[in-house]
């Protein structure tokens, strides 16, 4: 899978958790998913696991407290889909 | 951890305390129950003259033994091994509740939430409430966060 595959697909689901006042324009690599597009921590962890449930993998604790921003996201995938 | 050291852990009291006391706690669900009592203090004024259990505070009971009860049991179970347990709190996320029964002053209700995942410190369930009579109260899916210090 390419990375704008990978990138396509998880800005569909980050698009569902967005708070209403924040655009889908918003959404971009460097974006912080809680800090700047106002995910909420409960949204977080319905986004993982609608990204475990789409890229068939498994996120643990610690791939957790690694993701931050769009670009972290993409990173945990692309080594989980190795 | 037994059932009462789970009701001690409670980050609630009176007058917003609903929880009496839990028949079952495993991993994959609680059975507890709750009386309302006569006094409580939302009966004054829901509805003026005619005191009926508002839906949030049915869905308040149904969370605090649905959810934190079963929070705490899970959560401790992860930490059992480590001396000094961290202290979290809790906030709810989502609710989605459907009613079905009226609960007046006095009435017993029993709670049973069933885990649907407990992942990354989120807890969501499917939980129901009866009366004494055996009879659905309400049901819904509930979901939180255990949020550590």
């Amino acid at each position: 899978m390419t990375e704008k595959e990978i990138y396509d697909k998880l800005e569909t689901i980050i698009n569902t958790y967005l708070p209403e006042d924040v655009s889908k324009n918003a959404i971009q690599a460097d974006s912080d998913l809680t800090k700047e597009l106002n995910i909420n921590s409960s949204h977080l962890v319905d986004i993982v696991l609608d990204v475990e449930d789409t890229f068939n993998i498994a996120l643990t604790n610690e791939d957790m407290e690694k993701l931050h921003t769009v670009k972290d996201a993409i990173f945990i995938i692309q080594s989980k889909l190795i | 951890m037994n059932k009462e050291d789970i009701i001690a852990q409670l980050p609630y009291s009176k007058p917003f305390l609903f929880v009496d006391l839990l028949e079952k706690v495993s991993e994959n669900g609680v059975i507890g129950s709750y009386t309302f009592r006569n006094d409580e203090m939302f009966y004054s004024g829901h509805f003026k003259d005619f005191p009926i259990t508002p839906g949030v505070i049915l869905t308040e009971c149904m969370a605090q033994i649905g959810l934190v009860c079963l929070g705490i049991f899970l959560q401790n179970n992860l930490i059992s091994n480590t001396e000094n347990s961290p202290s979290f709190h809790f906030a709810l996320a989502s609710s989605e509740v459907e009613f079905f029964k009226p609960v007046y002053p006095k009435e017993k209700v029993l709670v049973t939430s069933e885990l649907v995942y407990f992942r990354f410190q989120k807890l969501k369930c499917n939980v129901k409430m009866e009366n004494s009579k055996g009879q659905l109260v309400c049901k819904g899916v509930l979901s939180g966060m255990i949020l550590k210090e």
